[in-house]
């Protein structure tokens, strides 16, 4: 047996510093399915609690749907559990496809590759479509999947400050003489909520024939006036080369990722991207869940409407209670707390009234940017709102953070 | 010398300080989280384009990127 004490030790060592720094992740049992009230057990072994969920990527609360569930059930039925193969050798039904070409339209793009998650399509994109001769241009705050994808292509990396126009044209400059430049953002930006200003990087792409890639799991289903994503709300739908996107948010909740794009590029990655090469694509239920999902939100864009009526009155009531909060019109509204305990501890004290929300630190987010991030859906009602509203300012005066500016604050409670 | 030991601290301060940290010619800079490795290769194409020279890519080591002090030292290497 080669897993000795010393071995052990090794890791429970690793383990209990994370437990020390107050890093180790603990998971919530929820014994519900997913939706604005849902039942938790927490700690381990506790009697459940009913609890108000505002912070799921749950934004259109589809998770749960009648619909989507009996789609899913159908899917099932007709289509089986799993495919036991990868795409290119007998893993490809005919829904698939279909969802691949429903996808395109929704998007507005040229064609589309099903990946298992987008966590794999970010981590097989760059490599398939770029070489050592290129260089991949990314803003300093993309999610996590795309620096790993960034880290397995060949090509060469230079990041833009977040957001800064002007610092990504220098570095289109810097490096004109690369074959091909990628531009690389989030739509939306899942720690702060704020979105990538897609128009004007258009422009830019085009000034210096760079190809523009955007990350729209935050946004695909809610964000634009039909819910098309970033591009549809910067008026730049047809102007994107490459667009990345999950299933397991918005669009649905179980799983699922793709690339959509220009169909050059789509076609190098059924032909390069490892993870859609060498690992089993989305199972048949929860392709069969996402064409519903897909047709409810080409049908009506009542529930985008819902979650922009709803996420307008949360950013208000949080303001008008006088807590912090990112500025943005998206469903994502972080509370700005600045201090990790204080964010650990407002948490535990929402989770007492009822409302379970989640406080993210550093390395999360840069140091004394703690903060508890909510996310809106449409699946919540008024009465929920105000409800964790009410749990916020009774939380929020226990800890007379109330009104209060952001360095009262850190005076109050430090870094 | 002292001309190009403050472009570079200056380039660096705009490139990579966000906030009011302060960046003295021996500060270190890939040790001390500023530049992480990353954004090597923005520095590198500056000094490049910027002193018309090429680094070979393993003199550009995260020692040698250390601080500005250093930097100069490797720039000098590669103007002669």
């Amino acid at each position: 047996m080669a897993y000795s004490d010393k071995v052990r030790g090794t890791y429970q060592e690793i383990i209990n510093g994370m437990k020390d720094a107050g890093l180790l992740k603990v998971e919530r049992y929820i014994h519900s399915a997913q939706a604005a009230d849902i039942e938790v057990e927490f700690p381990a072994g506790a009697p459940l609690k009913k609890v108000i969920n505002i912070c799921a990527n749950n934004y259109l609360g589809l998770s749960s749907h009648p619909d989507v569930v009996k789609a899913a059930h159908e899917g099932l039925d007709s289509h089986g559990y799993g495919m036991s193969s990868v795409r290119f050798i007998c893993g490809t039904q005919d829904i698939h496809r279909t969802l691949e070409g429903m996808v395109t339209k929704f998007l507005g793009t040229e064609d589309t590759i099903l990946f298992p998650s987008c966590m794999d399509a970010n981590a097989g994109v760059f490599e398939a479509v770029l070489t050592k001769d290129d260089v991949m241009i990314s803003d300093r705050l993309v999610h996590a999947s795309i620096i790993d994808g960034i880290r397995l292509c060949s090509a060469m990396h230079d990041t833009y400050k977040h957001s800064d126009m002007a610092h990504l044209e220098e570095k289109l400059q810097l490096h004109n003489d690369k074959r091909l430049k990628m531009v690389i953002t989030d739509g939306v930006f899942s720690m702060d909520g704020d979105t990538a200003k897609l128009d004007q990087m258009a422009d830019l792409c085009e000034k210096y024939d760079a190809l523009l890639f955007c990350d729209e799991s935050h946004s695909s289903g809610f964000i634009g006036k039909t819910g098309r994503g970033t591009h549809e709300k910067c008026g730049v739908m047809g102007r994107m080369d490459i667009i990345t996107t999950t299933f397991g948010k918005g669009l649905g909740g179980a799983s699922g990722g793709c690339v959509s794009g220009r169909k050059e590029l789509v076609e190098m990655c059924r032909q390069k991207a490892r993870p859609y090469l060498f690992s089993n694509t989305i199972a048949p239920p929860v392709v069969a869940g996402v064409i519903k999902v897909l047709e409810i939100l080409s049908a009506t864009t009542e529930r985008r409407d819902k979650l922009e009526k709803n996420t307008e009155f949360w950013r208000k009531g949080l303001t008008e209670m006088g807590l912090i909060i990112k500025e943005g019109d998206t469903p994502i509204v972080p509370v700005m707390l600045f201090n990790a305990k204080l964010s650990q501890d407002v948490s535990r004290d929402l989770y007492e009234e009822g409302i379970y929300a989640i406080g993210f630190f550093f390395p999360v987010v840069p140091q004394s940017q703690a903060r508890i991030r909510t996310q809106i859906s449409a699946g919540h009602e008024i009465h929920h709102l105000e409800k964790a509203l009410a749990a916020f300012k009774k939380v929020g005066a226990k800890y007379n953070i109330l009104g209060k500016t952001k360095q009262e604050i850190i005076d109050m409670y430090g870094m | 010398m002292e001309d190009m030991k403050e472009i570079i601290k200056q380039y660096v301060i705009n490139e990579y300080v966000e906030d009011d940290s302060e960046v003295t010619f021996d500060t270190p800079l890939i040790s001390g989280g500023i530049v992480d490795s990353f954004s090597m290769v923005s520095l590198k194409r500056f000094l490049e384009n910027k002193y018309k020279i090429s680094i070979p890519d393993d003199k550009a080591t995260p020692e040698a990127f250390d601080s500005v002090n250093k930097i100069c030292l490797l720039v000098n290497e590669y103007l002669k």
